[in-house]
């Protein structure tokens, strides 16, 4: 097996100690894998990069905007600084970062498969996710954009003189890795799911994996047609959202949001998913009512693809389309707020531990909340009015963005590092990291919401001196941050080498991912398990070790 | 711009009547977020610190849900939803709700500058007078991008989109000197893109008008270029009846025009525009479409003029104009306002 470079699925793992890592070390072993799980360390790295790239970005903006007038760059640096800040993060980082990463490693685990349904599409998906991030890169270190991460014409499209048809196209390229994950994931999902590992046995994080793979299938088409309409306006003058050529470009904006506001929900949901598993396991608590918040994944998906228009009350669209858009935003609200509360419940009379995984896993219920119900603000039409476009919005979705998915990632991060990696961290440190980036993450974005109402508006290089207090909070909130980020980046590299070596399940926790070795042997399982229990049955010390890891006879056997 | 007080705000100033609406329903949302956000907190952290985990391999009772609480934690956020809803629709209609007897001022955005021309044709630049206690209404567009004009104080915002108008309206309640913002991104210098409402006491803004009252209004400007573009050539009072190859203008504006396809429009500010710039897009019934485009050959200062003159022009009879200033009669109106017609047809050319 040591020489498997290629690994079948009719393979079993005749050496015990064979796992997905040692399973091949040439480079070549790792560039042509068709195994989910090396492929998910493939994206770990790609999306660990390109969110070191969107950081760079961030700092520089939080430090020019330490002073009300521009000293550190020029207005033309600042704008693309923002409008690549957004795009690295947003398209880069936070779509990619939990299914790319953490659904390619586990999908296929926790349903008891061996595999994804098509290995090497996922693998072609890690190809076009590089190629289009590497064309995006180089149109950023090429010149730069600096139309803001919605490209919004006719600035875009007529006035713009930087690289916005590249970065479009790095864009556009990366789209399809996204649609082709999420299609692999839902053939996986009613393909491939083991013996007894009916629907409603899923972890929640299947379901919530589920749920974001229809929208990166049905949402990102229509985002790649609107960016090749930019191009080609911009290129050969078709009129589609200029006025002077008959276009519209309020047009831009229905096609822009159509998929960029289910796009929040493809970074929020697989989130969500993670978050339900943490929170189980170190409750040591089935989630308490699984089937509602399993479906209010998918109530989200289909309800996000219909409010769109709520970015566009002030846009000159239509009062009555603004107030449909609005009504359809509440409707979404109430699967969120339907999670939180059945998180919350789970915890009671639960086993609970502050493990770091539940640490950053209650911060995401904390922050997400406040996402969540300033997200009521803006949706309620007469207050959008005054907020939107200003720092209100901008403190808003770093609160589902950053409290919420990068938090959860985080939390997943460190939940299934001992899985990934087969080694333990040190805890001390990352409850320690957990609390400095709760602490900076606050101080970085609640000053926002003030500077929101009192009216900064979002995207301003310089801005009016009464605005600079909060904007300094802001700044050294985001230096806190940053701390508390790079903290994890030393202790986790460290544990590679160094971290005590991990049991099977460290955690007492229940996924079919625990029930096999860490790191896992490159089929996953040593025997196809046959499921006869519900997600989330947690079991005694003495019963697990009766049963043994996943693979042995007695497991399918136990009723 | 040192005009606001520099002490540490969490709010911004309520100068406008729209203000006080919008900080309510602000308010309203305050405590529902501090509500929620105080239940969920202290429940998770009692939850964390009553049932921590005592012994290591301990294993609570499993607890599978509850259909009651499931729906009270369904029905009670949908129902606070859709207070929210309802009120935020009752604020923005206010907002949006255009009245009809307010001051017009005209603005056109460009990179990176705010233009306004007053009815009394005052124009400033960056910087709008206005007097207190009165409706202003906004007609906007911009020359090139989007832009959006924005005055925190008033809470009210409205984005200005090129190739048509939008409209907004405030009342100041306070005078004082107020930050105007661009609040769509527009380019490079969009954080420059600021200027300053200038709210008067009526008295004071009357003295300020009064003081520049040497310049053309939008009205006598729109006349000239009435005039200078041929327009009334065809336009006669009267339409196709008087022998004009136009329909009449005079006592269109805000009246239904039916069209040669059988639809009906109303004449508003984006229907004149459109009918200037793209005359084929949208035939009067009973004309042809004969009219050349003014694409290009009018500015947007220029188009909103014509607008404003039109819009002041009423079918009554005599040989009277019907611009609401006196001195703007001259013989371009003589063309168009001169006779009183049964159907204000509308437009053609």
């Amino acid at each position: 097996m040591s020489t498997a470079v290629i690994h079948t699925p009719a393979e079993g793992a005749a050496e015990p100690r064979t796992t997905y890592l040692n399973a091949g070390h040439t480079l070549k072993s790792w560039l042509l894998t068709l195994d989910h799980k090396r492929i998910g360390i493939l994206y770990l790295l790609g999306v660990s990069f390109f969110f070191l790239i969107g950081g760079i970005y961030a700092t520089l903006i939080r430090l020019e905007l330490l002073t009300p007038q521009g000293d550190l760059v020029t207005a033309q640096t600042y704008n693309k600084l923002f409008t690549q800040h957004g795009i690295m993060m947003t398209f880069f980082f936070l779509i990619p970062s939990i299914p790319a990463v953490f659904g390619n490693f586990l999908l296929p685990i926790m349903i008891g498969a061996k595999d994804v349904a098509f290995p090497r599409l996922n693998l072609l998906s890690w190809y076009i996710y590089m190629t289009g991030a590497l064309f995006a890169s180089y149109a950023m270190f090429a010149g730069g954009v600096d139309t803001g991460w919605t490209f919004y014409p006719p600035y875009s499209t007529n006035y713009a003189n930087t690289y916005v048809i590249a970065t479009g196209l790095g864009i556009f390229i990366v789209g399809f890795s996204s649609i082709l994950t999420g299609l692999n994931f839902i053939v996986t999902i009613h393909t491939m799911r083991a013996p007894g590992m009916t629907w409603y046995r899923l972890p929640l994080f299947v379901w919530a994996q589920y749920a974001t793979s229809l929208i990166q299938v049905l949402g990102t088409p229509v985002l790649a047609i609107t960016l090749l309409l930019v191009a080609l306006e911009r290129t050969v003058g078709v009129g589609i959202f200029d006025p002077r050529l008959g276009g519209d470009p309020v047009l831009f904006q229905h096609l822009f949001w159509f998929y960029s506001h289910p796009a929040v929900y493809i970074m929020v949901l697989p989130a969500m998913g993670v978050v339900s598993e943490i929170i189980a396991t170190f409750s040591r608590k089935p989630i308490f009512g699984y089937k509602f918040v399993a479906f209010s994944s998918l109530a989200i998906a289909v309800f996000g693809f219909l409010v769109w228009g709520h970015h566009m009350f002030t846009s000159s669209q239509s009062v009555y389309a603004g107030m449909i858009f609005s009504l359809i935003s509440y409707a979404v609200a109430i699967p969120s707020a339907i999670k939180v509360f059945n998180w919350t419940a789970t915890m009671y009379r639960g086993s609970i531990s502050y493990d770091s995984p539940m640490l950053y896993a209650m911060g995401f219920i904390g922050l997400f909340l406040i996402g969540g119900l300033t997200g009521l603000f803006l949706a309620a039409l007469g207050l959008d009015v005054h907020v939107h476009d200003t720092y209100f919005v901008v403190a808003h979705f770093h609160y589902v963005m950053v409290g919420g998915s990068l938090l959860a990632y985080l939390g997943a991060m460190h939940y299934w590092w001992p899985k990934m990696t087969g080694r333990l961290y040190p805890e001390g440190w990352a409850r320690f990291a957990a609390l400095v980036v709760f602490v900076g993450f606050n101080l970085t974005f609640f000053p926002q919401f003030i500077l929101g109402y009192l009216g900064m508006p979002r995207r301003y290089y310089t801005y009016v001196p009464e605005f600079q207090l909060l904007h300094v909070l802001s700044s050294v909130g985001a230096s806190i941050l940053a701390v508390g980020l790079i903290l994890p980046a030393i202790y986790l590299l460290w544990s590679l080498k160094r971290g005590p070596i991990a049991p099977a399940d460290p955690w007492m926790a229940t996924g079919l991912e625990w029930r096999t070795s860490s790191p896992p042997p490159p089929e996953n399982f040593e025997r196809t398990p046959v499921v006869t229990w519900n997600a989330y049955e947690f079991r005694s010390k003495e019963e697990t070790e009766v049963i043994g890891p996943m693979g042995k006879p007695d497991v399918s056997e136990r009723k | 711009m040192q005009q606001v007080p520099s002490e540490f705000k969490l709010m911004p100033e309520q100068a406008s009547t729209m203000a006080g609406q919008v900080d309510a329903l602000y308010f309203y949302l305050v405590g529902i977020t501090l509500f929620f956000t105080v239940l969920i907190v202290s429940g998770i952290i009692f939850f964390a610190v009553k049932y921590r985990r005592r012994s290591p391999y301990e294993i609570p009772r499993p607890i599978a849900g509850s259909m009651k609480l499931e729906t009270i934690w369904t029905l009670i956020p949908f129902l606070i939803a859709m207070s929210i809803f309802v009120w935020g629709a009752k604020v923005y209609f206010a907002q949006y709700r255009i009245p009809k007897d307010a001051l017009d001022i005209y603005v056109v955005g460009k990179q990176w500058m705010w233009k306004m021309q007053h009815p009394t044709g005052q124009r400033e630049i960056n910087e709008l007078h206005i007097p207190m206690g009165r409706k202003v209404r906004l007609t906007m567009t911009t020359e090139d991008v989007i832009h959006s004009f924005y005055i925190p104080d008033f809470r009210v915002k409205m984005d200005v989109v090129p190739g048509r108008y939008t409209q907004m309206w405030f009342e100041a309640t306070k005078p004082g000197r107020y930050h105007l913002f661009c609040a769509e991104y527009c380019g490079m210098d969009h954080s420059k893109m600021r200027g300053t409402i200038v709210v008067m006491r009526p008295d004071e803004y009357q003295a300020w008008v009064s003081g520049n009252a040497s310049q053309m209004s939008p009205v006598q400007l729109g006349e000239q270029h009435f005039q200078n573009l041929g327009c009334a050539t065809c336009h006669l009072n009267g339409g196709r009846d008087a022998g004009g190859r136009g329909p009449q203008l005079a006592g269109i504006f805000g009246k239904p025009v039916q069209l040669e396809t059988g639809q009906t429009v109303v004449a508003d500010e984006n229907y004149l525009r459109e009918s200037i710039l793209n005359p084929g897009a949208k035939i009067v019934a009973g004309y042809s479409a004969i009219m050349p485009t003014y694409q290009g050959q009018v500015s947007e200062e220029q188009l909103l003029q014509l607008i404003a003159y039109i819009k002041s022009l009423t079918p009554q009879g005599g040989s009277g104009t019907a611009s609401p200033t006196p001195a703007s009669s001259t013989s371009a109106n003589m063309n168009v306002g001169a006779q009183a017609s049964g159907s204000p047809s509308g437009q053609r050319r």
